[in-house]
């Protein structure tokens, strides 16, 4: 949309939207200068949500950071852990080598979780365009995810399921079949249904179509990922790019937009649920069985009981307890595909057993910087389209 | 990709290393933009995902790293470029090559306190204007007290 020219006797205003707007996902302010209607200059002010994790995590071992990960986007933890146990694996040189039976957990976990935050993004956003049925209906399954997640790892949200080496327990009997039965429910009736309900709607479609389009160029300057990048049309995908855990094994495809507007990454958010979906099917047919936890002692602790008998699995355990995990020195990224884009963890280790320098690569917070840019020559109707198309979540943005 | 990346830079890199976990690339904040933009345009590192830096006060006689990440879009290559500089030292900015530096400088700066040179809104981001000192430098205590800031 071209810029907006000053006509002659008017003046700009300046507008707060937020922190507190039950549009703006959270504490977000926006700081619009407005002529009439339309925004001239988008202005987004953060840090309302800082609460330090990276400083805080520098003295914590590597086992309690996991916990401050969950609390990132906390949409979707069950990534975030994964991302965070993906760059200590690496730096502890047992990056693909962890037990299958882990890996394929990792992966149907992980993609329930994409599913879930899709669904909270997605609802989210049409609520604010005014549409009640649709999240009603996706809440409700969402709802259902989260009691499997429950009955897996013990918690609604902010699960911690996720090990350095595996996965905290290995399913309890009849779960998969569970996770089977509603992942194919959600395939066959609950995601036609959702589709039914918004893809064809005049007013969505109309408040969404070519509002806010980012072109390929600037998604990639602007170091955009996730459905961000790919509703303008580059078919980019950590699980695919640099397949990680077990991805290669299933078959899958990444969804990609046309425009680059809000219908398009709202579309790519619809079929990625249904991608993800495929993912556990197969993963649950495919299923291996074995041990959740790789099996060294100096990672993960020993069988309780082992801990009780034998005198060097009682050092390990009480090594592991007291201390830590004791990573050897270096540096290492470790990314995955999170709902939101590629997040990802930078950890600096001096040897010791905490990190000496933690990084988070937070993909709201690189996504939400578009909004500066794409703004400008819409309406306000419009920036709530934005926010909830760039689906931030402020426990990431802020840290 | 690493010899590619060898070949390319020549002089520009004072070493290249083979990481855990990708290729690192050890330049100076003279040379830095210059092998930003070769990895970019000639090399094909498309799009950035990271800057941040690492403070090794005390353990070293420079005490930043500025710390970037590169990544080549649709394939699995990325590229690590590190920057060391004294306390007080300023980076030139990358904003005018990939414009996502902006608020990843700006939150740099607010966490470090290293200064970006050419950046246009070299700004606190994630803290307010007026906190005491930077965070996340070893010399700040993590449980430290903070007074909060006036009503803006």
């Amino acid at each position: 949309m071209e810029a907006v020219s000053k006509t002659e006797n008017t003046q700009y205003i300046e507008l707060n939207m937020g922190p507190h707007h039950p549009a703006t996902h959270g504490v977000l302010r926006l700081k619009l200068t407005l002529d009439g209607e339309r925004v001239v200059r988008c202005e987004a002010r953060i840090g309302y949500l800082h609460r330090g994790t990276e400083k805080t995590v520098e003295h914590k071992s590597y086992h309690q950071a996991l916990i401050y990960t969950d609390r990132l986007d906390y949409l979707s933890p069950l990534t975030n852990n994964w991302a965070y146990v993906r760059a200590v694996e690496k730096l502890l040189g047992i990056d693909g080598k962890l037990p299958r039976r882990a890996e394929y957990l990792r992966v149907i976990t992980g993609e329930l979780s994409r599913i879930s935050s899709h669904i909270v993004g997605a609802g989210t956003h049409v609520l604010d365009l005014g549409a009640w049925t649709f999240f009603l209906h996706a809440f409700r399954e969402r709802e259902k995810i989260y009691d499997l997640l429950e009955e897996l790892t013990g918690q609604r949200m902010n699960n911690t399921y996720f090990r350095i080496g595996g996965v905290a327990a290995d399913a309890p009997d009849g779960w998969l079949e569970k996770v089977y039965k509603w992942a194919d429910e959600f395939e066959k009736k609950h995601h036609p249904e959702l589709m039914d309900l918004i893809a064809a709607n005049p007013i969505f479609v109309e408040r969404t179509k070519g509002i806010g389009v980012i072109p390929p160029e600037m998604a990639l300057n602007l170091g955009l990922t996730g459905p961000m990048i790919r509703g303008s049309g580059i078919k980019t995908d950590l699980r695919k790019d640099e397949p990680y855990s077990v991805y290669s094994e299933f078959d899958f495809e990444i969804p990609t937009g046309k425009n680059g507007d809000t219908y398009d990454r709202f579309m790519v958010r619809m079929e990625e649920m249904l991608q993800s979906v495929r993912i556990i099917k197969q993963a649950i047919e495919k299923m291996p069985e074995g041990d959740v936890l790789i099996d060294d002692y100096k990672i993960v602790p020993p069988p309780k009981r082992d801990a009780y008998t034998q005198i060097e699995k009682l050092i390990h355990h009480f090594k592991l307890v007291s201390e830590g995990v004791r990573v050897p020195p270096g540096e290492a990224y470790g990314a995955v595909e999170a709902p939101k884009g590629e997040l990802g963890f930078y950890i600096v280790s001096d040897g010791s057993a905490k990190p000496y320098r933690f990084r988070i690569r937070p993909p709201s917070f690189i996504n939400l910087q578009s909004i500066e840019h794409i703004a400008p020559g819409h309406l306000v109707a419009d920036i709530i389209a934005l926010i909830g198309t760039i689906d931030i979540v402020l426990g990431e943005v802020d840290r | 990709m690493i010899s590619q990346i060898r070949e390319k830079l020549g002089e520009l890199a004072t070493d290249v290393i083979e990481g855990i976990d990708m290729p690192t690339v050890i330049t100076t904040k003279e040379n830095l933009l210059k092998v930003i933009e070769v990895l970019k345009n000639e090399l094909g590192f498309n799009t950035i995902t990271d800057i941040t830096a690492v403070d090794w006060y005390g353990r070293r006689d420079k005490r930043f790293d500025v710390v970037y990440h590169l990544r080549k879009v649709q394939s699995p290559h990325r590229v690590r470029i590190k920057v060391a500089i004294d306390d007080g030292e300023k980076v030139p900015s990358l904003v005018p090559i990939f414009e996502g530096a902006n608020w990843l400088e700006r939150e740099v700066f607010d966490m470090f306190g290293i200064e970006f040179e050419g950046h246009p809104n070299m700004k606190r981001i994630l803290l307010w204007e007026g906190f005491p000192g930077h965070p996340l430098r070893k010399d700040f205590f993590w449980r430290e007290e903070v007074p909060l800031p006036e009503n803006e």
